[in-house]
């Protein structure tokens, strides 16, 4: 019953490399001997989600930047790329964006949690600096890595973020001029926000290593925040923390694989299926749903300097907290008080996330007044005075007697609350009131959706002899036509159609650039050169349709966004589209065009649009006796550009719902396996 | 460590909450012996803590219980191994050629009509470089009145082109030394030469001398009409 338990090397090549190198014994004091307080609950499982999290996002970014190219040109088409033609592209993309969110979910319950049990007190303050760091460089790097894909939520967001800089006097306008390397946001921004944005990562890894590094000097913290002080007071970490953290891992990787399979463009902004237009600014720019909070700080304030000081300051705050909180009792669990304002608090921090999400007008600036208000004073008023006035109660007398006494239930429910709070901001929201569009029947909705080959090739027809005059359809290519997923056509018969296009040729001996029927390999030619003479021929620029439905959709409004969640309703480009096309009216009494050649269409925007109303009953002729009818037409085309702007769906889907029935047995299988291993220790108090 | 021991006094009195840290970091150095009455005996895994005295001995248990529990350690080890392997699919297999690499790599048609006699050009496919050599009436006797089984790759001249068409040498410009581009019309041979180290092919494509350890590689072709080839 005595001695430390020390790592024993019991063979010679390990006893030789231990004696010159003891990584060996490193791992098995830290991972495996390391003692670890029996009660901690499963809010404390978040570390090791953090440490995957952290994992998953370095390996899946190297594997990203193996085909990305940062370069203003090529970059949008580069991540396209990565999503239609390479080898699971789209999974190792959408794994690495929506990574980003749940790595941000798991930090801020991390936070949370050491906030609500005093974590960062006397002696783990410089463990909470650290942890603080971490959230910085994590706010960079993923404010960085949101710029590349050089959408027009990239382009904006870095525009917009990098003046913040700006708002500092005399040297801010050079301070910006240098983060751009030009006069505006341009591709030397973009180089060395790639480069840099690959450079963090490893960052944020060495502060991590000095982070555990001062967890395992000061040790755990626990629910009841005193200091084990007997033996029954820990358990080793292996088998019984790794289990435990092993298992809830597997349940949070539940979550993330509903996201990437079913909802992986939830979290993001249509506006990001734009390419970046450094002359068009979106509607409503928001940024990223884990950022929320922050801007909401940032537009309270009526001062430019002012706002980004207060940007600043709430995050800098945090560092300050160790010596903000004058109480020494550290658990909530023993402070009631403070228990009710760390609610409070938290209740702030997720309406601030809201409030960002808001368009800054009205009455929810001033709300967003108050929250900031508040949100400094919990720190600068409410914490230090509770540190005197509050009385504790009594706390137990170690940790053995406090789980002896508690059934040890967890609040999952109160996790399951946080994570629609938090989630479900992310929705933006579209100023002009327009009509909602009537949701559809698509085939290719829910969680076994499939596209019917017979309408994407019916809506191939309508796009071919409607659309094509004047909407692209660049990104894909006529080999995409035969394949599996889509609208199912043989290999001769897309070579055919392929054929029936004229693409440039090689120059031939002279130099001379001529054109030779397509191929395969060939993507769609653009109807037009360039923009100029787009608007020369039809007054607008036709947007170009390859990603029209995932770069459309509309705003779903409390509480709907957070029942999308569980439906897995995502199809609000789809509807977009159809309505629109099938939304021409007359203009209501007393509204004019504002110029002459434009539309009124009840579902845009504004209202009036330079394309003519498209599709009329009979348009089109059907040769497998579907009725074209002018909505079946734009039902039907919709569907192909629904298939045209993710082509990969199918296989996204049917892998899923492998993925989500092996986590769930998986998972169960370590429940079983964590019950048994941390048996004896429940009934042996 | 009496204090350690001390019954807790209550709330207010907070003084013990600053205990000792419950455990020598990986970094530190604190002897075992100091803080071993706090953690004695980490268990082992599936093994419980043996605090308050108990031994709860491994062997107590019984070997159903025994059997039964290490099939459920084996499944879940089990599914964990077959999710990472599972994992690791696409992460080595987006380095295969992507969807448009492949697509690029179709079949290409060359019209032969513009190589004179004697001219050897150089086309791509799948990012290689071919040579199509329009040999003379010299070059082929040359290659076909060669002892062939004194070559290094022994192969006649007549396995490397096609029947009734051996004026067209259709070679991958690779030297299989280490991939260079070889030299047309240089050498002793009047084959080809690689400038790399030295290889020395001969009008066939075929290894005289130097490093490289077999003739040059033929591309798939094929041909469509007497003036046109298909290369892949
Ligand atoms: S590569 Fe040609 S001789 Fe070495």
């Amino acid at each position: 019953m005595s001695g430390h338990p020390t790592y024993q090397p019991q063979n010679a090549v390990m006893k030789w490399m231990e004696a010159r190198l003891p990584i060996a014994g490193l791992i098995h004091s830290s991972f495996v001997a390391y003692p670890t307080p029996r009660n901690l609950n499963y809010w404390w499982t978040f570390g090791g989600v953090l440490a995957f999290m952290l994992a998953s996002q370095i390996v899946t970014g190297v594997v990203l930047a193996m085909h990305y190219t940062p370069h203003v040109d090529f970059a949008f088409n580069s991540v396209e790329h990565i999503m239609r033609d390479v080898n699971y592209g789209w999974l190792l993309r959408y794994v690495h964006s929506n990574g980003a969110s749940m790595f941000f979910l798991a930090a801020y319950i991390h936070m949370f949690r050491g906030m609500y049990y005093g974590s960062y007190k006397d002696p783990r303050e410089v463990l909470w600096i650290l942890g603080v760091i971490l959230l910085l460089l994590m706010i960079i790097t993923g404010f960085m890595g949101y710029v590349l894909p050089w959408g027009q939520m990239s382009f904006w967001a870095a525009t917009v973020i990098t003046n913040l800089f700006s708002a500092i006097p005399i040297v801010g306008e050079p301070i910006v001029t240098w983060l751009w390397g030009g006069f505006a946001v341009g591709n030397p921004t973009l180089n060395r926000f790639y480069s840099l944005h690959y450079l963090l990562p490893f960052v944020i890894a060495g502060v991590v290593v000095l982070h555990i590094w001062a967890l395992h000097v000061a040790g755990q913290n626990n629910p009841d925040g005193v200091e084990p002080r007997q033996d029954s007071d820990t358990v080793a970490f292996t088998p019984y923390a790794t289990i435990k953290d092993g298992f809830f891992l597997v349940v949070f990787l539940a979550l993330f694989a509903w996201f990437v399979f079913y909802m992986p463009n939830y979290l993001g902004h249509p506006d990001n299926y734009i390419p970046a237009n450094p002359s068009v600014t979106p509607m409503h720019i928001v940024p990223e749903w884990y950022y929320l909070p922050f801007y909401a700080i940032l537009r309270a304030v009526p001062d430019k300097l002012g706002g980004v000081l207060l940007l600043g300051a709430a995050i800098v705050i945090l560092a300050f907290l160790p010596w903000l909180d004058r109480s020494k009792v550290r658990s909530a669990r023993y402070r009631p008080r403070y228990r009710f304002f760390f609610w409070l608090f938290f209740l702030t921090c997720v309406a601030l996330g809201w409030l960002g999400s808001k368009p800054a007008e009205g009455v929810y600036v001033y709300a967003a007044r108050v929250a900031t208000i508040y949100y400094f004073a919990h720190f600068l008023v409410i914490l230090p005075l509770l540190g005197r006035y509050e009385k504790p109660l009594p706390l137990p007398s170690s940790i053995t007697a406090s789980v002896l006494k508690r059934s040890g239930a967890v609040a999952v429910v109160a996790f399951a609350v946080m994570l629609t709070g938090l989630i479900g901001l992310s929705s933006p929201s579209v100023a002009a009131e327009v009509e909602t569009p009537p949701k559809q029947n698509w085939s290719f909705a829910g969680p076994f959706g499939k596209f019917d080959r017979g309408q994407l090739q019916r809506g191939f027809k309508v796009y071919r002899e409607v659309c094509q005059t004047c909407h692209g359809l660049s990104l894909l290519a006529f080999r995409n036509l035969a394949e599996p997923g889509g609208p199912g056509f043989s290999s001769a018969q897309a070579a055919a159609i392929a054929a029936e296009y004229q693409v440039p040729a090689e120059p031939d001996d002279q130099g001379e650039v001529k054109d030779r029927p397509a191929r395969l390999a060939d993507r769609f030619p653009p109807p037009f050169q360039n923009d100029n003479q787009a608007r020369a021929r039809y007054n607008a620029v036709p947007p170009d349709l390859s990603l029209i439905v995932k770069a459309r959709g509309y705003d779903r409004g409390f509480p709907w966004f957070v029942f999308d969640l569980f439906t897995q309703y995502q199809e609000q480009g789809a509807d977009y589209v159809h309505a629109l096309l099938t939304g021409y009216a007359d203009p209501p009494k007393g509204v004019e065009a504002p110029s002459a050649g434009t539309f009124y269409n009840k579902y845009y925007p504004g209202h009036f649009l330079a394309m003519p109303p498209p599709l009329s009953d009979g348009r089109i002729e059907y040769t497998d006796g579907t009725k074209p009818t002018a909505d079946q037409l734009a039902l039907d085309v919709t569907a192909f550009l629904a298939w045209a702007a993710e082509p990969h769906m199918e296989a996204r889907k049917r892998l899923g719902f492998q993925v989500i029935i092996f986590l769930l047995v998986f998972a169960g299988l370590l429940y079983f396996t964590k019950k048994k291993v941390w048996k004896s220790v429940e009934a042996h108090g | 460590m009496l204090h350690l021991r001390s019954p807790y006094k209550g709330a207010n009195n907070t003084a013990p909450v600053r205990a000792v840290p419950p455990c020598p970091g990986p970094a530190a150095t604190g002897p075992p012996a100091a803080s071993g009455s706090m953690f004695p005996m980490v268990p082992r895994a599936g093994r419980p803590p043996s605090h308050q005295g108990e031994d709860l001995d491994v062997a107590t248990i019984s070997s159903t219980g025994h059997t039964r529990r290490d099939f459920l350690y084996i499944a879940t080890g089990a599914m964990g191994a077959v999710g990472a392997a599972a994992a690791l699919v696409p992460l080595v297999t987006q380095m295969n050629p992507d969807a448009s690499t492949i697509a690029a790599g179709a079949p290409i048609e060359v019209d032969l009509t513009p190589i004179q006699e004697g001219q050897v050009i150089k086309v791509f496919w799948r990012g290689k470089p071919i040579f199509i050599n329009h040999r003379t009436k010299k070059q082929i006797e040359e290659a076909q009145n060669v002892n062939v089984a004194s070559l290094p790759d022994p192969q006649p001249d007549s396995a490397r082109v096609k029947p009734k068409h051996d004026e067209w040498q259709v070679l991958i410009a690779i030297c299989t030394h280490l991939g260079c581009i070889p030299i047309a019309h240089q050498g002793p041979y009047d084959g080809y030469f690689c400038p790399c180290h030295g290889s020395v092919y001969d009008t066939s494509g075929r290894i005289r001398s130097g490093p490289a350890p077999l003739n040059l590689a033929l591309p798939p072709y094929e041909f469509v009409s007497d003036t046109r080839i298909r290369i892949g």
